[in-house]
């Protein structure tokens, strides 16, 4: 696959239990600022794997996610920040 | 403080502990200090400020000043600012440190080694204590300590603060690092350029962290599977919610029924003692304030030690073995229907023992309107001071009957008053957050730690903090408000001849009476209001004030829980009792409540609009609650 053929990314948010993928972007155009620091200080940061480990209950929110060697435990709507690019 | 910095020959040097939140830093804080230590606050916010004392190997004076946990000097929590005003020397009344200890979890080196790389840049000496390095060794993680120390430019010392390991080595080296304050480790790396966006710095401390790993890691560790395989049941949608009712269920059978066995050891010691002294004492007024006093009133409170300490038991385990992140991570989406933030489980779940532990648990949430709310709505949760009040009038009023085949009528009603405080929290919550804190949804984005055995050392000094306090307690309010209703319901003596009983000539009997009118409506007589006006200093003492105003009353007779009972089954209705379960469910009667309540919010308007909040809704509800009693016929 050439560099120039773009692949679908999606939202971390819409991911569902057992993906793995890896981050292409975080932090969309109107994010607070803060808020976008602290994903990244979490270790979200572009070119990071993560996996979707597991789903509360009642609607499946919040999420944990595996990234970089640690577990964290966000909602779905702060997921949304980031991009990623879904893992085969 | 700041006149000591001008003492030319300091011999106390000022040491600070940082690292990321769950990397052990309090337990090592605890192996330096052996214990020898102060928990106090920082002035204006209540940041828990700890502090201990300990001489280095060299014979050097350390004042060691543990800092609240943090991932980044970026701060955004109240805790956080408080360690980066520390460290950037913004905090007038602390001294800035002289070196700096940071700690970093061995299992997650990723992790902990972003905050040392902010640190260097402080330009103050830093020692790096490794801690958990024998549970990273397990996991197979093999570490050159030279390369690591070289490229972070400062001193690396393995630590196993549960087993007190390292401690030695990590004081020698920061005497070595006074002794060559300036020298060597400080100076080897360049100063970080503090001209880069925050993220940009996030981002290159990673990459920089990655370089530095590549070098000094030879073998990684293989991060516990354990964790893992106990979260697959722990976060499973269904599983994980069974097993956290479960746990709340072990836990409220644990204070209601494990700990009635040493409630009732204390009982009859105090029952006893007030016997023996009633015994060898005169009769006479000194007699009457030793036994009907002291004894009864401290007596009464006391006996709750047992249960108290249980529950914190409970709770600094759930704590300490990192499952507590998790609750919130369960409730996040069910607290979030009333605008509540999953880190809102925690506080409100302390308060089932106490609202003070409680409101200083919401220290953790970010957000200042999650966080007012979260204070606001926690003395509505059933603390265990309201315990005594409840057992006292259900067993006096509530027949002990089987209903639904094995259910106690009585237990069923502890768990409706319960659940009944729970309802009035989160429906009160939701009032807030929608009219008065209205605002956006807070992020709940944390970290879930890897499970550790809890420590039983930082559990037991947990429980030692929480008996001292209690035992101050009962030293101070609650001996001299008992004194004080003493002398209230004992004086004036009715003079010789008058009718009825004597507590109606005293000055308790006559703010009673004046207040008869305004507690009438909803069922109470004038000795229930006497009662309710200590009940405000310490919820449980208004049990030992019923007991003085009834036994004061009843010639000599001791207040022991069964007589009055007994006394009060006789004197109230069915629609008083339950009208006065309802006004203790909702009340705001405690007065160190409202206390930590303006300590944590810098200013009396929260606190007052707590009180007057929580006495509408308790009027309101004991107002319906007794016509509606008397209109089933209970009146």
């Amino acid at each position: 696959m050439s560099p120039e053929v773009k692949r679908k990314t999606h939202k971390l948010g819409e991911l569902r239990k057992n993906s793995l993928a890896m981050i292409v972007k975080v932090g969309r155009a109107g994010d607070d600022v803060s808020q976008v620091a602290r994903l990244m200080e979490m270790g979200l940061l572009e070119g990071s794997s993560v996996e979707v480990v597991h789903e509360a209950p009642f609607g499946a929110d919040p999420i944990a996610i595996r990234v970089r060697g640690i577990l964290v435990a966000l909602r779905r709507s702060e997921a949304n920040a980031v991009e990623v690019l879904i893992h085969d | 403080m700041i006149e000591k910095k001008g003492k030319s020959l300091r011999k106390n040097f000022k040491i600070a502990l940082i690292g990321n939140p769950n990397c052990g830093k309090t337990a090592l804080f605890n192996a330096l200090t052996g214990g020898n230590a102060k928990v106090g606050n920082y002035p204006g916010v209540t940041v828990e400020r700890k502090e201990g004392w300990v001489s280095s190997p060299g014979g050097l004076s350390f004042n060691l000043l543990d800092l609240p946990g943090t991932y980044s000097l970026e701060a955004r929590t109240p805790d956080e600012r408080i360690t980066s005003e520390v460290l950037f020397g913004h905090r007038h009344e602390e001294e800035m440190p002289d070196v700096l200890i940071a700690v970093a979890d061995a299992t997650h080196l990723e992790r902990g080694l972003g905050l040392i790389l902010e640190l260097r840049a402080l330009g103050k000496p830093v020692v790096l204590a490794l801690n958990m390095t024998d549970l990273a060794e397990k996991q197979g993680l093999m570490l050159d300590w030279v390369i690591l120390a070289r490229e972070l430019g400062v001193p690396v010392i393995p630590t196993v603060a549960t087993q007190t390991q390292g401690v030695q080595e990590l004081l020698t080296a920061v005497e070595h690092q006074l002794r060559s304050v300036g020298g060597f480790w400080s100076q080897q790396v360049p100063i970080q350029n503090f001209q880069i966006s925050h993220e940009e710095g996030i981002k290159r401390r990673f990459a920089e962290i990655d370089r530095i790993l590549a070098l000094a890691v030879l073998k990684p560790s293989q991060p516990s599977r354990w964790t893992d395989r106990i979260d697959r049941l722990v976060l499973h949608p269904l599983w994980g919610s069974l097993l956290l009712v479960l746990i709340l269920g072990l836990v409220f059978q644990a204070i209601f029924t494990w700990a009635q066995v040493p409630m009732e050891l204390l009982r009859s010691v105090v029952g006893w003692l007030g016997e023996q002294v009633a015994h060898r004492m005169p009769e006479g007024p000194l007699q009457s304030l030793i036994v009907d006093g002291v004894i009864a009133g401290v007596g009464s409170v006391l006996v709750f030690l047992p249960q108290i300490l249980l529950l914190f038991l409970f709770i600094l385990i759930l704590e300490d073995s990192g499952y507590m992140p998790r609750a919130a991570f369960l409730m996040d989406r069910l607290m979030g229907r009333v605008g509540l933030h999953g880190r809102a489980f925690i506080p409100l779940l302390s308060s089932f023992a106490c609202a003070i532990p409680g409101i200083m648990a919401t220290r953790t949430i970010e957000d200042r309107r999650d966080r007012l709310t979260t204070i606001l709505v926690a003395p509505l949760m059933t603390c265990s001071a309201r315990l005594p009040v409840y057992s006292l009038l259900i067993a006096a009023f509530i027949p002990n009957r089987l209903v639904l085949g094995s259910l106690r009528l009585q237990g069923l009603v502890m768990f409706g008053l319960y659940f009944f405080g729970v309802f009035a929290a989160l429906m009160v919550a939701m009032l807030l957050r929608r009219s008065l804190l209205k605002g956006p949804k807070p992020p709940l984005l944390m970290e879930l730690p890897t499970y550790k055995w809890p420590s039983p050392r930082s559990i037991w000094m947990g429980l030692l903090e929480r008996c001292r306090l209690f035992a101050r307690r009962a030293g101070t309010v609650i001996l001299a408000v008992s004194i004080l209703l003493w002398f209230l319901a004992s004086y004036p003596k009715p003079l010789q001849g008058q009718p009825g009983p004597a507590i109606a000539y005293s000055y308790a009997g006559r703010i009673g009476h004046a207040l008869e009118p305004w507690v009438k409506p909803i069922g109470f007589n004038w000795k229930i209001a006497v009662a309710l006006i200590p009940g405000f200093a310490a919820r449980e003492v208004m049990i030992g004030s019923l007991a003085t105003v009834y036994a004061v009353e009843g010639q000599g007779e001791k207040g022991v829980k069964d007589i009055l009972g007994a006394k009060l089954a006789k004197d109230w209705s069915v629609a008083t009792a339950m009208s006065l379960l309802v006004w203790y469910v909702l009340a705001c009667q405690c007065f160190s409540t409202l206390a930590v309540t303006r300590r944590e919010t810098n200013s009396w308007t929260w606190p007052g609009f707590m009180l007057a909040y929580m006495t509408c809704l308790a009027y309101a509800g004991s107002f319906l609650t007794y016509h509606f009693a008397v209109a089933l016929g209970f009146g």
